[in-house]
């Protein structure tokens, strides 16, 4: 009786034992497959960008892709036709897109900045509580609402006001798309900013306080100097996602290549300009299609060089005071 | 003492000077979150005014001759029912003798008037034998107009409508003949050139279709991978790596998920164009970084002592992880996923990537059919040339917009409801 009862009890466990471990080494290398998924994302991506691309730089020289100053990316009614390839030059996109980009950071980054030290050093906690998720909203609006709105109130509205002080402006113009995209970022800065700053000691508030400094000066000449870093890598990161941003500037920027650094002019960028080359009809080999692959890789590059140096400074800054 | 007198003075204006500079710096703050704020609020203020009239639609009543000779009963399809109505509003306005004038009277009902005719006919076969007053859509001119957003003191050229068709209305509207009623084609409809009957439904289905695909993807795979770098991955370089390339996929403009679903689902698996399965599994791409960092940071809100407790009772690792830490966590990665979801609902770059930018009128019944996604179609009709789309696409936004403030609501009550105290 003893031996049998002994046994029993033992080959349970044993055999739930065994049943478990390979059920949870199953599991195991199921997690583990999960987890690679996001690498495999990224690897699907340089790939597929850089396959093309390569294939699209068969056809057109990088050089010229990289170094010519026109856009025009037609194609030919016949095969025969002279310029059949129409021409790809970045440089005006390049340009286009800076120039929005920089209408954006430079409406976003005073507001941002002002929102954020206001939130971390002025405001009650109650307020905080309000205005922080307000401004948020901000953030979650999709973009074509954006781009609906600079389209068809903001594009007019300077385009009124241009005209009523006699200043010529394209219906399409950059500032119109730069300033609505502005304000979109706006909670992307304060947010990042409000954490920067916030994580700065207190005691060095303290110390300045009490050297008599008013909280202003304290802010401007302690906590900020403090902070540049960490607010360096919230406005390089509210950048990536300027020049990444699609919807406004397919919507309120337009097509027109043009190369100019005035606001008031029309401008196209690489996102509107994917879209345009890949929505309609499309043969997969044509230039014209592969060039999309082409600037979508310029553009994975430009976003992921900002955001690994955003992302490096942020961390290096918050470990100097943890 | 003079001199200590002045000095005293100057530093006493130096300090209110301070105090001014104190005073604007804090302005500062409070006009910067102000302009945000004051935006943020006309734009979707404007936005809800412009669409609040998309809700309803005008009818025109008609005095239908609806006997044998029209409308056969045994045989109601046959019966041409455009004409019955053309017939009607010849007759009330006889003035209309040439081609061209007549073509103009014709454009005051909605192309859709004669199957609406036709489906009323057949939900009550008792109208049919005789002379019957019957309501039918007016055109989007005729709407609009009715709806006061056409100026009739506008130069006629530059009108939709000319000023006999404006009489012809007035002549109705005085007769009572034109009411306003709530416009359900709006919700039942899928879209349509004619903007009196294009309707958002098609695209709501479709955006459905995509996120239940986007949910059942992104949703496993990213609280897995967020479980096993959590809880059991080695801190290595590998994990390191994972970790960066998780980041920073979270920061890659969406546009670029859009291109690898062209080249890699469209181009190399050679899945269907358009369709709510490729969709889906774009935006699932994107948002997977999110969930996997979100259900990350509510693990470790998991304090170790129920780790600890549960390895301390027997439990493997995985038991304790499976058993007890990840039940506590799941509200939180919940949370994350609806977040998620949020964004990929209200994303269109990559949508137009792969081509669900077509004009869908039916609604999509399989993942595998063509569909659009309502910001697409916010997208579409903010391109459409007619006054009329105009507020459509502002009704779409802010239907769009509900959606987005219901999901964030329920993940803000999820937060607050399973939000671990401990």
């Amino acid at each position: 009786m003893t031996a049998k009862a002994q046994s029993n009890p033992t080959d349970f466990i044993i055999n739930t034992g065994n049943r478990t471990k390979i059920g949870e080494s199953i599991l195991k290398l199921t997690m583990i497959l999960c987890s690679l998924v996001a690498v495999g994302v990224t690897i699907g991506i340089v790939l597929s960008l850089v396959v093309e691309a390569i294939e699209f730089f068969k056809k057109i020289p990088i050089t010229e892709f990289l170094f010519s100053t026109e856009w025009s990316p037609q194609t030919a009614l016949r095969t025969d036709q002279v310029a059949a390839e129409g021409k790809f030059g970045v440089i005006p996109l390049f340009t286009g897109t800076l120039l929005i980009s920089a209408i954006a950071m430079v409406v976003a980054t005073p507001l941002g900045l002002a929102s954020a030290i206001f939130l971390a050093e002025y405001a009650s906690k109650r307020s905080r509580d309000v205005i922080k998720p307000m401004l948020e909203i901000l953030a979650g609006i999709p973009t074509v609402v954006y781009g609906f709105f600079a389209a068809l109130t903001v594009a007019p509205f300077i385009r009124w006001t241009g005209s009523s002080v006699g200043l010529e402006v394209a219906s399409e113009s950059a500032l119109a798309a730069g300033l609505v995209m502005g304000i979109m970022i706006v909670p992307l800065i304060s947010s990042l900013s409000d954490d920067v700053i916030n994580a700065v000691p207190q005691a060095m508030r303290d110390a300045s306080m009490g050297l008599g400094a008013t909280q202003a000066e304290t802010i401007r000449q302690v906590i900020l100097p403090a902070a540049i870093p960490g607010i360096a890598g919230s406005l390089l990161l509210a950048a990536s996602r300027a020049i990444g941003e699609t919807m406004i500037v397919v919507m309120a920027a337009g097509l027109a290549a043009n190369l100019t650094a005035n606001p008031l002019d029309a401008v196209t960028t690489i996102t509107a300009q994917i879209v345009a080359l890949l929505t309609g009809d499309q043969e997969f080999d044509s230039a014209k299609t592969l060039s999309a692959f082409a600037l979508g890789l310029l553009l994975f590059m430009a976003t992921l060089l900002l955001n690994y140096f955003s992302l490096r400074i942020v961390k290096k800054y918050r470990e100097q005071y943890d | 003492m003079t001199s200590t007198n002045t000095s005293f003075l100057k530093g006493q204006a130096h300090l209110t000077k301070r105090h001014r500079a104190e005073t604007r710096f804090q302005m500062m703050g409070r006009f910067a979150i102000a302009l945000s704020l004051a935006f943020l609020i006309f734009m979707v203020g404007s936005i809800f005014w412009q669409g609040k009239s998309a809700l309803q639609t005008h009818q025109i009543a008609l005095k239908l001759d609806l006997s044998a000779k029209n409308v056969d009963p045994a045989d109601i399809r046959s019966a041409r029912f455009d004409a019955i109505i053309k017939a009607a509003l010849r007759e009330t306005f006889p003035d209309a003798t040439k081609r061209a004038e007549k073509r103009k009277l014709y454009g005051l009902v909605s192309t859709d008037a004669g199957f609406e005719l036709r489906n009323q006919i057949e939900e009550d076969p008792s109208i049919l034998g005789g002379t019957q007053i019957i309501w039918v859509s007016a055109s989007d001119d005729v709407d609009i107009f009715s709806k006061g957003q056409i100026d009739r003191h506008v130069p006629e050229s530059d009108r939709r409508l000319d000023d006999q068709q404006i009489g012809w209305i007035d002549n109705l509207a005085e007769n009572g003949a034109i009411k306003s009623v709530f416009n359900t084609k709006f919700f039942t409809n899928g879209d349509s050139r004619e903007p009196e009957l294009a309707g958002i439904l098609s695209a709501l289905v479709g955006s459905a279709l995509s996120l239940s695909v986007c949910f059942l993807l992104s949703f496993p795979i990213g609280i897995l991978s967020a479980v096993y770098l959590e809880e059991f991955a080695p801190k290595n370089r590998w994990s390191d790596i994972i970790e960066i390339n998780i980041n920073n996929l979270a920061a890659v403009p969406s546009i670029v998920f859009g291109l690898l679903g062209l080249s890699i689902f469209l181009s190399t698996f050679g899945l269907p164009r358009s369709s709510p399965l490729v969709g889906g599994m774009v935006l699932s791409l994107m948002t997977l970084p999110t969930i996997i960092i979100a259900s990350r940071a509510s693990l470790r809100a998991v304090p170790p002592s129920i780790r600890e407790a549960a390895l301390g009772m027997g439990a493997s690792p995985v038991q304790a992880t499976f058993h007890h830490v990840a039940p506590l966590a799941l509200p939180g990665m919940f949370t994350g996923a609806i977040v998620g979801m949020a964004r990929a609902l209200g994303d269109t770059a990559p949508l137009l990537m792969i081509g669900m930018v077509a004009f869908i009128v039916d609604v999509p019944k399989s993942f595998l059919e063509p569909a659009t996604a309502l910001p697409v179609q916010i997208f579409l009709w903010a391109d459409a040339p007619e006054r009329a789309f105009l507020e459509k696409t502002s009704a779409a936004i802010i239907v769009l917009l509900l959606f987005l403030v219901l999901m964030n609501i329920a993940a803000i009550i999820l937060r607050k409801k399973y939000e671990l105290r401990f």
